[in-house]
């Protein structure tokens, strides 16, 4: 039993990262369903937005600074439907990667031009100095941060929240029509460019909630959009177009990598964290393309 | 006017399958030729050398690698830094560990070990496509960060992690000075443009281009999947290999696992976009694009008297490669090439107006 606290402690910690991985993953998520854009850029939209939060919180009381970061979320999504999709429409699937890998440095450098590049710390009130669980099962107890806590908290009631809006809202059944064929929906009198409009802002504020949740674990500072390149990995092994799969895949990718640091990392030198999740989203590749959770992928000629 | 290709006729098969075609062609690339290989050499300092063109001829044959990858046989790659290290390390260990084996031979086994590497996280390749692939080359970028930073063997147990070239030396020839070392680059530079001039009008070039246009139909025309697909990443990784040892060998002397790091890929691919997708010529003017630009930002506001900070030039870099990679895309998929070719079809008109 002296042996399972420790563990327990690294596995909890573990599933917690992983939520947070999962919030950015999410974003990625409900832009792919409804476009098929594979939006690179949700790393430099979670630094943006957490960014623009701190900076702005500087000046004005903290919810009417969180107002306004939405608010500037909600244009991003706006400019970036306007001059760089609605040029783009159509194009093969990898060109729009390609551009939104050049909308994350834009954002990127015009993020930190703006409103500086220093680590800025985020203060949500929550309560710095860890819990400890469960003292008398375990000698020490089991070393939670509130932090994470708190952000697991606000991701699953995001999930909770999208689930009811992609069902039972008209507007998400106008996007899932959208993700299911964008000419079949358009041709029913779906505006397509208003649905991208809005999953694009949708995507802002998760990114918002993503930028805050790490924020506060991290400091607001340039590495948040490298966030994005975890997520990358979680996407795949949770499957593309599946809410659910963002969720699992991040739980899945937090734990495992912790784990994995914990059992296999001496054998080789350590630092294993850095690919781990790289390394299983590979394999999950190589058995299964589309995810644990995502559409099978089928070829039309 | 300066294009007119009339009264230049064809008449045989080979002259019809030659690489430059027209007279226009031949002439322009062999000024070309004598301006790269004695004009500048007679003109420029150690600055221009050290800190443009070497870095301009290395970057270039690594966008020709990724080029052939992703411009040819439409599959991308985030990891081109991964396969660049893999050449660097590989030539560093075995000029160290095989004492007496010729440099040139060093590098050339370095690219086939970086070629290796690239076939086996091209592998999925068989099995996913597009944006899946780019997180399985990202894999490679990330584990071959992690790998020499981390397993002490690749940099000879230094306690730095940091490590030096051994002195240039091919067969006698010891490259010492910026020029001897740009001549060496532009040599590589040569070779290399030309045989992946060739590579892509041949059988293998088409069948790539046949897989980048529509895989499932150059599959039914009898074209392998597999052996397309894995040669173009052996190819393209046996390149960036390349590019990776003079990068390491002739550029930097000594490195560290950072200097090919994600970032590399990025700036890669940046290259190949701006260049121009499918196109040899385009990975030089990418190359060239990228290299000058930081430099141009860096002193052209100080010249006319704005003061910015590094932080700030690397910031607006940052927004300037954004936006001109998203104006590409959508205004000239292929390119600074594509705008090239267009001013050649200009050309031949020129001065009238049909």
């Amino acid at each position: 039993m002296a042996e399972l606290g420790p563990v327990l402690e690294v596995l909890l910690g573990g599933l917690m990262s992983g939520v947070l991985y999962a919030l950015v993953a999410l974003g990625f998520v409900l832009i792919f369903k409804a476009s098929g854009v594979f939006n690179f850029a949700q790393g430099a939209m979670v630094l943006f937005a957490a960014l623009s939060l701190v900076r702005l919180s500087e000046w004005l009381p903290f919810p009417l600074a969180f107002l306004l970061t939405i608010v500037i979320m909600i244009a991003v999504a706006w400019a970036v439907e306007r001059l760089v999709l609605r040029p783009l429409v159509g194009q093969h699937g990898l060109i729009l990667f390609m551009a939104t890998i050049g909308v994350t440095f834009f954002l990127d450098g015009f993020g930190q031009t703006i409103w500086g590049s220093n680590v800025y710390q985020l203060d949500l009130g929550i309560p710095a100095s860890p819990w400890f669980l469960l003292e008398n099962v375990f000698p020490g107890g089991i070393l939670v941060s509130p932090i994470d806590v708190f952000a697991a908290a606000i991701a699953g009631s995001l999930v909770l929240a999208l689930s009811i809006f992609f069902h039972s809202t008209k507007i998400g059944r106008a996007l899932r029509a959208v993700a299911d064929d964008h000419q079949a929906a358009q041709s029913v009198g779906i505006p397509l460019n208003q649905i991208w409009l809005i999953v694009w802002s949708t995507a802002g504020i998760v990114a918002l909630v993503a930028g805050m949740a790490w924020g506060s674990k991290l400091g607001v500072q340039f590495s948040l959009s490298l966030v994005a390149l975890k997520a990358l990995p979680v996407l795949i092994l949770g499957g593309l177009t599946s809410i659910p799969g963002a969720i699992v895949g991040g739980l899945v990718v937090g734990a495992g990598e912790k784990l994995a640091e914990l059992y296999i990392g001496p054998l080789i030198g350590g630092g294993i964290e850095y690919w781990f999740a790289y390394v299983l989203a590979l394999a999950v590749l190589l058995v299964r393309p589309q995810g644990l959770f995502g559409e099978k992928i089928i070829e039309r000629v | 006017m300066i294009y007119r290709e009339t009264g230049q006729f064809r008449t045989s098969y080979a002259e019809d399958q030659a690489i430059f075609r027209l007279r226009q062609d031949k002439i322009g690339i062999a000024v070309i030729l004598a301006i790269a290989w004695v004009g500048i050499p007679l003109l420029a300092d150690e600055y221009l050398l050290r800190a443009i063109l070497i870095p301009f001829l290395i970057l270039s044959v690594a966008a020709i690698g990724l080029n052939l990858l992703l411009g040819y046989c439409g599959q991308i790659s985030l990891g081109t830094g991964a396969f660049m290290a893999v050449g660097a390390y590989a030539a560093y260990n075995l000029a160290l560990r095989v004492p007496g084996s010729p440099l040139l031979l060093d590098f050339l086994l370095a690219g086939l070990v970086a070629a290796a590497v690239g076939v086996l996280f091209g592998l999925p390749s068989l099995r996913i496509k597009g944006l899946y692939l780019a997180v399985a080359t990202l894999a490679a970028q990330f584990f071959a960060d992690w790998a020499f930073l981390r397993v002490p063997w690749f940099t000879n147990y230094t306690p730095s992690g940091s490590v030096t070239a051994p002195r240039l030396d091919f067969f006698g020839w010891v490259v010492d000075t910026p020029l001897e070392k740009y001549w060496l680059c532009l040599a590589f530079a040569c070779v290399i443009a030309l045989l992946a001039k060739n590579l892509v009008r041949s059988r293998i070039g088409r069948s790539w281009m046949a897989i980048r246009d529509m895989d499932i139909a150059a599959e039914i025309i009898g074209i392998r999947p597999m052996t397309a697909k894995l040669s173009a990443f052996a190819v393209s990784s046996f390149v960036a290999g390349l590019a990776g040892v003079l990068w390491a060998f002739v550029h930097l002397g000594s490195w560290e696992p950072l200097a090919f790091s994600i970032d590399m890929s990025f700036r890669l691919l940046f290259m190949v976009i701006i260049g121009g997708m499918g196109s040899i010529l385009g990975s030089f003017l990418g190359a060239a694009f990228i290299t000058v630009l930081p430099i141009f930002l860096n002193q052209v506001p100080a010249m006319i008297g704005i003061q910015l900070s590094t932080a700030m030039v690397s910031h607006l870099e940052f927004m300037i490669f954004g936006t001109l990679i998203v104006l590409f895309l959508i205004w000239e998929p292929h390119g600074l090439a594509r705008l090239w070719q267009i001013g050649k079809e200009k050309m031949r008109l020129w001065p009238f107006p049909y």
